[in-house]
């Protein structure tokens, strides 16, 4: 009988330490391959931002807030396009708001498993992927015409509701479906109806998870251009809507959601098409104004996220 | 053995057990209204979705449907020239479609590579620290608005590629397209990643114990393990590059192109039902249903994308 050898011949063991040697190369390689990646990724974001600080910042001035937009560049500002962002984020977030957690609380808490439920989460997962500008093309025949809202702030303000619905409907289900399903039991148990259930227990318990979802969906609403666009929105707004409490005889009035109106990306779009230089400096300064709109609200999704996961223990 | 003595129960329990109701039966009713009441609400809130989807799609067939009454569908499928709006109108959506295509594919070579690379890179590689850090920053920079980029790609993209090949014209689907890939980079890695993270670990663990290195465990057991979830990335994705709008509108242009040539100008069929609502267009004229009928197009394009996205999840999941 012979035994079998416990050492391989040394060329072997040469030959498997070259392999070892080469495939911990490769995983180096790709590890920097992979930082590469994200620097490049956070360089293209510092040039973005730095490209419109340098250009915009020079113009960003308490009298750019204050201003109405100008055929002098100069002297033009963002007055009417901030008031009509406030003005429309209102009515998406009061239209959207309801309707989406409405929405989720429904599909978590109350849907029996049929043909319709499937249907409605089938359609939700479908209308996220549609493009914006097609909800456009729907504010345009629906709300413009056949509604006879015309290009109003109440059409863009429910245009980008449907918008940002399918973001507040997931982001409501996935707040809901973390909580666990004993706090539920509990409040059976102690005669609870499934309304009490709901108002008293799911939906506290899912706030941060639903507001960090209506964050993120308003902060998307906010840059979206194409679908007010669509509906006709473009025009040189040098007023404000009617202010709610101008008139003497009724306590709050509602003129101002039919009132024409531009927004912060309407206002920036309008100044880049333009070929003098001096506007693409009030197109950067504009531009810087919303990315730092935006991302601020995105950071505070972020920090509601993070602050809340780490505070809730079940 | 004795007996343990029990208290008679409260005369309360006995009837709830008896299934008789501890509250007055007109509370109950009003109750059971109530809670009914709700429901219904509900009911309707979560129907304003589907709703949204019918009012999208007769609106849009609608008007395409005039449309296709004076303009023969086989004229619009096949001629290659777009001027609806001059004296000598032509209707070929084609050349939309190659400007749709083109941007697509320049804005899929940045994406799905650099995509693809920083969710292998974060899901196995990355530290701890540098995965916090990360992914939120990956998230802002997909929160930031498409006008944006789309300010960044007319005004310091275009001018630096002006240096490497100065005869690039001012609006290029190039330089549109490698912005809009840069904007699809965190759709991409987010969702890759997260479909990567989800695969378990003990078939890592299986695979660094026959000695694989990290690499060969993220390219020949985690990347096939999670291959549903990253298509589907790729697929939002492309209908998100597809249906993109601000960027291609400002950088490529507004004048409808049969080229596929990256370094030339081409409208999108996006860019061009922007350049429609831009003027002003009486309602029901031949101009304003054209928009209508690229939008079906375009609505068309990503629900085959939404399906083959579907076909692939079903097709590559893999169930542990």
């Amino acid at each position: 009988m012979t035994t079998l050898p416990l050492t391989a011949p040394a060329a072997d063991v040469e030959a498997i330490r070259r392999l070892i040697a080469r495939h911990k190369t490769w995983d180096w390689l790709f590890g920097l391959l992979g930082v590469f990646a994200l620097m490049f990724a956070m360089l293209v974001f510092a040039m973005l931002f730095g490209q419109m600080l340098k250009n915009g910042l020079p113009h960003l001035s308490w009298d750019f807030f204050t201003s109405f937009p100008s055929r002098r560049a100069a002297s033009a500002g963002i007055l009417s396009a901030w008031v009509g962002t406030v003005l429309v984020m209102l009515v998406t977030a009061l239209v959207a708001v309801p309707l989406g957690v409405g929405a989720g609380i429904y599909l978590e808490e109350y849907a029996p498993k049929n043909l319709l439920t499937d249907i409605i989460e089938i359609n939700v997962t479908n209308l996220a992927g549609v493009p914006s500008i097609i909800y456009g093309l729907l504010a345009l025949g629906l709300f413009v015409y056949q509604f006879g809202l015309g290009q109003s702030i109440a059409a863009a303000g429910l245009t980008l509701a449907l918008l940002i619905l399918p973001v507040v409907i997931v982001a409501t289900r996935e707040a809901i479906r973390t909580i666990p399903q004993n706090i539920r039991e509990g409040a059976y148990a102690c005669g609870a109806t499934k309304w009490q259930v709901v108002s008293h227990h799911v939906i506290p318990y899912s706030l941060p998870g639903i507001m960090t979802g209506v964050i993120i969906g308003l902060a998307r609403a906010i840059g979206e251009t194409a679908p007010i666009i669509t509906i006709g929105a473009l025009t040189f707004i040098a007023f404000l809507p009617p202010s709610p409490f101008g008139n003497p005889d009724q306590l709050i009035s509602f003129d101002w959601l039919m009132a024409p109106f531009t927004v912060m990306p309407i206002q920036m779009f309008n100044w880049i098409s333009r070929p003098e230089e001096a506007f693409q400096a009030n197109a950067a300064a504009a531009g810087l104004v919303l990315v730092v709109m935006t991302l601020s609200m995105n950071a505070v999704a972020i920090w509601i996220r993070y602050h809340f996961r780490k505070k809730i223990k079940w | 053995m004795s007996s343990i003595p029990l208290k008679p129960p409260p005369q309360q329990l006995i009837a709830a057990a008896a299934g008789r109701p501890l509250a007055t039966p007109s509370m109950n009713l009003r109750r059971r209204l109530t809670e009914r009441a709700i429901e219904a609400v509900l009911l309707l809130a979560a129907l304003v979705s589907v709703f949204t989807t019918l009012a999208i799609v007769a609106i849009l067939v609608w008007e395409s449907i005039a449309f296709f009454r004076t303009v023969p569908l086989l004229d619009f499928l096949t001629d290659t020239q777009w001027t609806p709006l001059f004296d000598d109108a032509h209707f070929g959506i084609i050349a939309l479609l190659s400007g749709t295509l083109t941007t697509t594919i320049v804005a899929l070579l940045v994406a799905i590579p650099l995509g693809t690379v920083l969710a292998i890179y974060l899901s196995e590689f990355a530290p701890f620290r540098v995965r916090e850090v990360a992914k939120p920053f990956l998230e802002m920079l997909g929160g930031v608005p498409t006008i944006v980029y789309g300010y960044f790609a007319l005004l310091f993209v275009t001018p630096l590629l002006q240096q490497i090949y100065p005869d690039l014209p001012g609006f290029n689907m190039l330089s549109a397209g490698l912005v809009m890939g840069i904007m699809i980079v965190p759709y991409v890695s987010s969702l890759s990643e997260d479909a990567m993270r989800a695969v378990p670990m003990n078939m890592r663990e299986a695979s660094y114990a026959m000695g694989a290195t990290r690499l060969q465990t993220a390219l020949f057991v985690v990347t096939p393990a999670a291959l549903s979830g990253i298509a589907s990335s790729y697929i939002l994705g492309i209908s998100r590059a597809v249906g993109e709008t601000m960027v291609v509108a400002i950088a490529a242009g507004m004048q409808p192109n049969f080229s596929f040539n990256p370094v030339e100008p081409a409208a999108t069929i996006t860019a061009y039902i922007v350049q429609v609502a831009l003027g002003d267009l009486p309602h029901g004229s031949l101009g304003y249903q054209t928009i209508f009928a690229a939008g079906l197009t375009l609505l068309l394009i990503t629900l085959l994308f939404n399906i083959i996205g579907h076909i692939l999840r079903k097709r590559f999941r893999e169930a542990y």
